[in-house]
């Protein structure tokens, strides 16, 4: 690595570091303050607490952790173990499997097929999201879904997918989403590979799944946390599933960000929003910490 | 190296000076027309103020050709060119826009209160009744006597509206808007499929027994046919409240709302009754189609429902008949006159509604309230009352005749309405005016009744999560038991 050798003074450096300090500091320090703040407060956007809000000191979060009620549907708990298992389904499962399976498949190939799936993946990361929920809206509609009458004309009938398996639609829809993030980052992971590897393997014999285990996963290894930890980051927080099923039916599908937005902007309730927040929060910065820590790691080695 | 150096200072000075320029304030527009003037700058300065170009706006949950179309229409083809004549008349240019919002109510009042925080919104607000005590409690709205002045009074308009239907968007005395109108709840029915099941068109039932019994023969004697809907669900949000439980719940002989201790009920007998109805509708016998009830689309899939003849019967306002299946409305019905019946929906038996009534309904009402941050009082108010004119509102009814605020505006020809507002209003009640309804009460009710239809809880089990959340979240001393 070659020596850092500052090229400003440390005065020059701040004047020229200030004004994205002061817009760090206006939009994103002093919010999470003012959450921090609010979440011991009854205030809320609407009502007597609108003007005279309340110190309540824990009670927000005593609420949230209320362990009498929080496993029941629609409150905290439940939504925490949806949030899991949208994350386990359709990130860790769904965008890393599926994302590294496309760049397996087309590890060291090239031509038109390639050009299409590629380009057909990458179009369904960029489009966007309001667009994407109503196709699949309408792709997964009971009635006159494209899947269903796919489904139908082999002989599986017509699932209720969004009523009866909604969990299941987000995540096929995020996996569906998300995927190909992980297939460019694969991709270009794999490249990196020296041929030589896959070649004298290939000399001495190897199988299919002996060069996947022995060479390319431990050698993969790294930006598979990377992904994981990146991607994990990204479904936690993500809002998209409220297009598609607006975190119903009877809240099977209310993941945390949904739930915070429920409670802040649809009973206007702040208070109890921002302590929710600031939970979430504190697991965003575990997370962070953990990615953090990873590229430290990986720096250090190479 | 030192060229990386060098661009990278080069960077972070363009950077810079792009910040710069985007925070200093823009250059004074030069109104170039009339009708790109800027609505919040003052009048340019070499200009002199007398034709000062003035912007208002106004916003509802109305398209041109979708939902609430007649109120659009009513809006763009006759309130807005008057009212611009209006000032041009008196050597004002005035200019009003109208905001034509998409979305469901619930997601209008969201943006209210969001832009009403903030210090912004339109300058009228087509706004429902029932959000007026817990904005005004929020200090989001003002009365029309801060924002107008004493002279708010003088209008001719209030004479002719009744004390009843100026509540509808008042708080504790307070005015804060107009209303458009009042109206009631009902149920509908498709006449051609209760002659296909072999029942009699002038159907009235007398109990909820009577109802059931009418959905099981539908469901017996035309397969594929929804016999019943009564919404339930978070999804419908208020359209569940006042349609679906308050329709039901007025017919265990007691009100959401106890309007002689100013307590909630929250627990009892009537509950269990009114939420093993709607299990017997859709869980128990399928005689309603709860996925309609659950789907985020839910009540639009309803009205196609009815009007493609796969729903027999809907609880639901005249808002249903007047604007939803009219012909050219969302859902529209060209046979609507001939196709279509009304009937009271009964109490659970005979005198057991409310105040021992055999039938029973619930009313609301829209209207429009000023922003207490518009920059035009003068003007805004202006509009307003011609909006609220008597020549105003008759053009409204010949768009689309329902039951107005002003006393002076008839129905005009329309037997069903006319007949609805004649039997329904002495029996109606409203919905409290206490901030606590639309804030806990009615979302909670909502959710009671999804939790019951999609089979997730017993009614009991429903009814229990639903009095420990009410009684924590509005106080013990605020909530009773149901009669």
């Amino acid at each position: 690595m070659e020596q850092r050798r500052p090229i400003l003074t440390l005065k020059t450096g701040t004047f020229f570091l200030s004004p994205a300090i002061f817009f760090v500091i206006l939009f994103l320090i002093v919010p999470f303050v003012w959450i921090i703040v609010v979440s011991f407060t009854n205030q809320s956007l609407t009502g007597a607490t609108a003007l005279n809000p309340e110190f309540v000191g824990l009670q927000n979060y005593l609420d949230l952790f209320n362990f009498d009620t929080w496993l029941t549907r629609g409150n905290f708990g439940s939504s925490m173990i949806i949030t899991l298992e949208f994350v386990i389904g359709s990130a860790w499962i769904g965008q890393v499997v599926l994302g590294m399976g496309l760049a397996i498949a087309f590890y060291r190939r090239k031509g038109a097929l390639r050009e299409f799936v590629n380009t057909l993946v990458i179009l369904c990361w960029i489009i966007p999201d309001v667009v994407v929920a109503f196709s699949w809206s309408a792709y997964l509609d009971r009635d006159y879904g494209t899947l269903n009458a796919i489904l139908n004309l082999i002989g599986l009938g017509r699932p209720d997918w969004q009523l009866a398996f909604p969990l299941f639609a987000i995540i096929l829809f995020n996996s569906w989403r998300g995927a190909a993030f992980s297939m460019l980052l694969f991709s270009s992971a794999l490249a990196t590979i020296p041929p030589s590897y896959l070649e004298t393997a290939e000399v001495a014999g190897a199988s299919f799944w002996q060069k996947q285990r022995d060479i390319i996963l431990p050698l993969l290894r790294g930006h598979i946390l990377t992904d994981m930890v990146l991607i994990t980051l990204w479904t936690f927080n993500t809002f998209s599933p409220f297009l598609l099923t607006g975190g119903g039916p009877a809240f099977k599908t209310e993941v945390i960000s949904i739930f915070t937005y429920r409670i802040a902007f649809k009973f206007f309730d702040f208070g109890m929003g921002g302590a929710i927040a600031v939970v979430a929060m504190v697991i965003n910065f575990a997370l962070a910490l953990v990615y953090l820590l990873m590229l430290r790691k990986q720096a250090v080695y190479s | 190296m030192r060229t990386k150096n060098i661009h990278r200072i080069f960077f972070v000075i363009t950077i810079l000076a792009m910040l710069v320029t985007a925070c200093a304030p823009k250059e004074t527009a030069q109104p170039t027309s009339a009708s790109t003037a800027p609505t919040a700058a003052p009048p340019a300065k070499e200009v002199p103020p007398v034709a000062e170009p003035i912007k208002l706006s106004m916003i509802c949950r109305c398209v041109v050709g979708g939902t609430n179309a007649n109120t659009a229409n009513w809006i763009l083809d006759y309130v807005i060119p008057e009212f611009e004549a209006e000032m041009k008349a008196q050597g004002k240019d005035v200019t009003v826009e109208l905001v034509q919002f998409g979305g469901s109510d619930e997601e209008l009042k969201a943006r209210y209160a969001l832009d009403l925080k903030a210090g912004s919104g339109n300058d009228l607000m087509a706004f429902d009744g029932f959000w007026t005590p817990e904005f005004a409690e929020g200090g989001l709205i003002k009365p029309l006597e801060t924002i107008v002045g004493a002279s708010y009074a003088d209008w001719e308009g209030w004479s002719h509206i009744s004390s009843g239907v100026q509540q509808l968007l008042s708080y504790q005395g307070q005015h804060y808007g107009v209303p458009t109108g009042t109206d009631a709840r009902v149920i509908w029915y498709r006449k051609d499929l209760f002659e296909q099941a072999g029942i009699p068109t002038d159907w009235q039932p007398k109990s909820w027994d009577d109802i059931l019994a009418t959905a099981r023969t539908i469901k017996e004697k035309l397969p594929g046919v929804t016999p019943l809907q009564l919404n339930a669900g978070t999804a419908m949000g208020e359209a569940t409240t006042m349609q679906g439980w308050y329709m039901a719940f007025l017919g265990t002989g007691n009100n959401v709302y106890d309007f002689a201790t100013n307590k909630f009920p929250v627990s009892g007998q009537a509950f269990l009754d009114t939420l093993n109805f709607y299990k017997t509708i859709y869980v128990d016998e399928g005689l309603g189609d709860a996925r309609t009830q659950l789907l985020t689309d839910g009540r639009d899939r309803s009205f196609l429902s009815f009007r493609d003849g796969t729903t027999a019967m809907l609880v639901e306002g005249d808002w249903f008949w007047r604007s939803v299946i009219a012909p050219g409305g969302s859902a529209g019905m060209d046979q609507r006159n001939d196709l279509v019946n009304w009937a009271m929906m009964p109490a659970m038996t005979p005198g057991k509604g409310i105040n021992g009534q055999d039938y029973v309904t619930v009313s609301g009402g829209t209207g429009f309230i000023l922003n207490p941050n518009t920059k035009y009082t003068a003007e805004s108010w202006g509009l307003m009352t011609l909006m609220y004119s008597k020549d105003s509102l008759d053009y409204f009814q010949t768009l689309q005749p329902g039951i107005k605020s002003r006393d002076d505006v008839a129905i005009p020809n329309d037997p069903i309405l006319t007949a609805m507002a004649k039997t329904m209003l002495p029996l109606t009640t409203t919905r409290p005016s206490d901030p606590a309804y639309s804030e806990n009460i009615s979302p909670a009710l909502q959710l009671m009744t999804e939790r019951v239809v999609s089979g997730e809880m017993t009614p009991e089990q429903a009814l229990e999560a639903f009095t420990t959340a009410m009684t924590a979240a509005i106080g013990a001393d605020k909530v009773e038991e149901a009669k």
